[in-house]
């Protein structure tokens, strides 16, 4: 009996928001009229990391600064910037985090050069094969 | 089939449990930080957040004088513990301006009289946009501003009584 009582009070509890009392942005949740600037948001919204739900991009995330976040990008892709340009506003202030699109920078090199690497690992196994088959 | 290759697979697998130590006992930061650190205070004017106090504008922190930016919120936890320190800084004579992250009017000043006010001026950022030109990625977060509005330092999470003397050496620095 004590267990059920628990479990009903258990069914009513409020879990603990961390969230604030305001309503999402105005273009958090909506689309922009103009449908080729709402596709070009969403491509950058899908590339954009989400500052709270690390690893979810802000297209994906419930986070209230994603919210916020395809608020800005859509506000100003709807004022005529170009999403590169935005890409570049946020990098400076977050680094290469922010951007799920890989850069140049050293960093990223092994991730270029690994399938080169791989390609070339099975062009040499392959080379081997047919040599030792044609002598046997 | 020669030495080398025949144990390869547990040299593998060796390598793959090292790097697993590794990242278990020294876990990735998953602090964001800002990289505005040594550039000048985006700009930005905020409007009130209380009635009683004015609001906040990037020019107000070019004031001459070192004063730390608080990014907080009423909805937000640790910020309760976080107000109790910056008020001992302001007790200490430190200037602290705050920027109040998607709050109501009403909230903030249930907060502050709750948790005592150690802001000299609340801006309302409703929307988060200046918290997101700062690079700031939560609440709450401090921001060491010189006296000619540039970002000296930045500190993600609340200001903990143990940060006091590092906060007062960062804020004599951009003296």
């Amino acid at each position: 009996m004590k267990r059920l009582i628990l479990f009903v009070i258990l069914l009513a509890a409020q879990p603990l928001h961390a969230d604030s009392n305001l309503p999402p942005a105005y273009w958090a949740n909506r689309q922009l009229p103009d449908a080729n600037q709402e596709a070009k948001a969403e491509a950058l919204m899908e590339e954009l990391r989400c500052l709270v739900c690390q690893g979810q991009s802000i297209a994906d995330s419930d986070a209230e600064l994603a919210g916020d976040m395809r608020d800005l990008v859509r506000r100003r892709i709807a004022a005529g910037e170009k999403p590169s340009e935005i890409r570049a506003w946020l990098m400076q202030r977050y680094g290469t985090w922010i951007s799920y699109k890989p850069t140049a920078e050293p960093a990223a090199w092994p991730l270029w050069l690994t399938p080169a690497a791989l390609l070339a690992v099975g062009v040499f196994l392959i080379r081997r094969r047919i040599r030792t088959k044609a002598r046997g | 089939m020669n030495r080398a290759i025949r144990f390869s697979p547990l040299v593998l697998l060796l390598i793959v449990i090292v790097a697993l130590v590794w990242r278990l006992a020294t876990p990735v930061d998953t602090n964001v930080s800002s990289k505005l650190e040594g550039k000048p205070v985006p700009a930005f004017d905020l409007v009130a957040g209380l009635p009683t106090k004015p609001g906040l504008r990037s020019a107000d922190l070019a004031s001459g004088e070192p004063r730390i930016l608080n990014i907080f919120a009423s909805w937000c936890v640790p910020c309760i513990g976080e107000v109790k320190v910056l008020q001992d800084l302001k007790a200490r004579g430190v200037h602290i301006d705050g920027i109040a992250v998607r709050d109501r009017p009403g909230d903030i000043a249930d907060f502050l009289a709750r948790n005592g006010d150690p802001y000299e001026r609340i801006g309302s950022d409703p929307q988060s946009q200046v918290q997101i030109a700062l690079g700031s990625s939560g609440v709450p977060e401090s921001f060491v501003v010189d006296g000619k509005g540039v970002i000296r330092y930045q500190h993600v999470g609340p200001i903990d009584v143990s940060d006091v003397p590092m906060i007062l050496d960062k804020l004599e620095k951009a003296k």
